[in-house]
């Protein structure tokens, strides 16, 4: 199938999701349910990565700097503004593509070829709305929490790898952090981030829908999922950097 | 009642079907028999609008459902109970959160009015203390009767059986097939069962529709089946040769 058929049959499945829900207490406990465990399930992992992420840029900038012009506190400065502005929102969409997308595409795909869905619609309920709607709106609610969690995670461990290693002052540290502060670089991230929160759960949610066959099909939808949402990740972050950075 | 016309369908340029024309019965157990790859499952998946036929006319009662958008369709499918081969049980829900799905998502019942009739449901299938299990934990008898259970639960006007016996006991079968007819009777409805069983047909076959190849090929009741001279019915009917000496002796 080549792309335009597929950017057809994905923006209608997408438009078909977005039809008000038959329940609106049944949607509710959904969204706290996917909720639940597309965003608090990977705070674990989140937590881990952005630490280390932290900890890897404030050792790479100090041993970087061997220059006496090039002031101590810029390790602290460039800790906050690269998770900030790419590491937290980018590599954490990156990191949830695998995660949550390859949990969306399988569970929907065997929804599909086990007849579920057939089911839901045999029961006069619009199964696109049924089963994605809250999957997107959970994401897109939880996943500019979890990056700002990561952002502070991610000082958290340049600090704590100054502390131990001395490489820099936490005082250095702490004021490079401050320093030249703007509130754009939180919006420009939160912006990001609610864009990738609908590409991690839409793609996966479609892949899984329109799975065919049997259990190996669920394993290369899962796997397709995973593909092409980091794609388009990576694709949107390059045009939205573009757009609101230049 | 449940007329189709003229439905035809092909996939990717193979004929699956051709002009099928059927009339379901009210209160009766129409049977479709037939090879497997015949074109059971499809037919009534065009039936219920799963898929769309290439061609023809589906009615349910007065109400071309063909000609209807997807929004009224929902409506007729609020009456439809369905009962899948596989019998498509969701298994993030409990049995009793399975049963009660339906129930919660079009009735505006009360939480212990939707209980007590989920009860009911799973007592009229004969299945009682395993509400809280999931269905992967219980056995595949079992798994059917909540899936009928779930597919009574609105009390619908027509309800769809695709191979209700498949992967079941011989026993077992039986008990799912009285279920299936008696409560047929009970809430009068149109019930279609799909199956390959001659043991279903002479049972609870009050009409038996035959399908060779994506066509109808017969349709008659279970006593006329055994005298068919229908070189195709006859060669499935009398596939096992049980069968066969059961006619010669009568
Ligand atoms: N969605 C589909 N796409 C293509 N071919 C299909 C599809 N569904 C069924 N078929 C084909 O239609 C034929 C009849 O299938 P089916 O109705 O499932 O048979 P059965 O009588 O055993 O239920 C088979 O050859 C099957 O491969
Ligand atoms: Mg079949």
């Amino acid at each position: 199938m080549n792309l335009l058929s597929h950017i057809g049959k994905f923006s209608m499945l997408i438009a078909r999701a977005f039809s008000k829900p038959e329940k609106m207490k049944i949607f509710r406990r959904q969204l706290m349910f996917e909720i639940d465990s597309l965003g608090i399930g990977s705070m674990g992992i989140i937590a881990i990565i952005s630490f280390f992420m932290g900890a890897v840029i404030t050792i790479q900038t100090s041993s970087n700097i061997d220059s006496a012009f090039i002031p101590a506190y810029t390790v602290g400065f460039t800790v906050r503004q690269s998770m900030i502005l790419e590491f937290a929102p980018t590599i954490i969409a990156l990191i949830l593509a695998g995660k949550v997308g390859s949990n969306i595409a399988s569970e929907i795909g065997t929804m599909r070829v086990s007849e579920q869905i057939d089911a839901l619609e045999i029961m006069g309920i619009n199964s696109a709305s049924y089963l994605i709607l809250p999957k997107i709106t959970a994401a897109v609610i939880i996943n500019p929490f979890l990056v700002i969690i990561s952002m502070f995670i991610g000082m958290a461990g340049g600090y704590i790898v100054a502390w131990g290693t001395g490489i820099v002052t936490t005082s250095e540290y702490l004021y490079g952090l401050e320093y030249d502060f703007k509130i754009f670089g939180v919006y420009y991230a939160i912006v990001k981030t609610i864009f990738f929160a609908f590409i991690i759960t839409a793609i996966p949610s479609y892949y899984g829908y329109y799975t065919k066959g049997g259990s190996l099909a669920v394993g290369a939808a899962s796997t397709k999922a995973v593909v092409t949402s980091s794609i388009v990740i990576l694709f949107v972050n390059y045009v939205l950097t573009q757009l609101l950075l230049i | 009642m449940i007329k189709l016309e003229n439905i035809s369908k092909a996939f990717n340029g193979e004929q699956i079907l051709s002009d099928i024309g059927i009339t379901y019965e009210q209160g009766k157990t129409n049977l479709i028999i037939g090879a497997s790859g015949s074109g059971k499952s499809v037919l009534t998946k065009c039936t219920v609008g799963l898929i769309q036929p290439d061609t023809g006319k589906v009615f349910y009662d007065d109400r071309e459902f063909t000609a209807l958008d997807s929004k009224s369709r929902q409506e007729i499918r609020t009456e439809i109970g369905m009962l899948f081969q596989g019998n498509a049980l969701f298994d993030s829900l409990t049995i009793e959160q399975n049963v009660m799905f339906p129930l919660q998502m079009h009735t505006d019942m009360k939480s212990d009015e939707i209980l007590e009739r989920v009860n009911f449901c799973l007592e009229r299938v004969q299945l009682t203390g395993v509400n809280h299990k999931y269905p992967a934990e219980i056995s595949g008898g079992m798994q059917k009767r909540v899936a009928l259970a779930r597919a009574i639960s609105m009390k619908p006007k027509y309800l769809f059986c695709d191979e209700p016996n498949s992967g079941l006991d011989p026993q077992t079968s039986i008990v799912i097939d009285q279920l299936i007819s008696e409560i047929t009777k009970e809430y009068n409805m149109t019930t279609i069962i799909v199956t390959h069983d001659m043991n279903s047909v002479m049972e609870i076959g009050d009409k038996v529709i035959f399908i060779h190849k994506g066509r109808k090929w017969w349709e008659g009741n279970s006593d006329s089946i055994l005298s068919t001279t229908n070189k195709e019915l006859s060669d499935f009917v009398f596939a096992s040769s049980v069968m066969k000496r059961l006619v010669d002796k009568k």
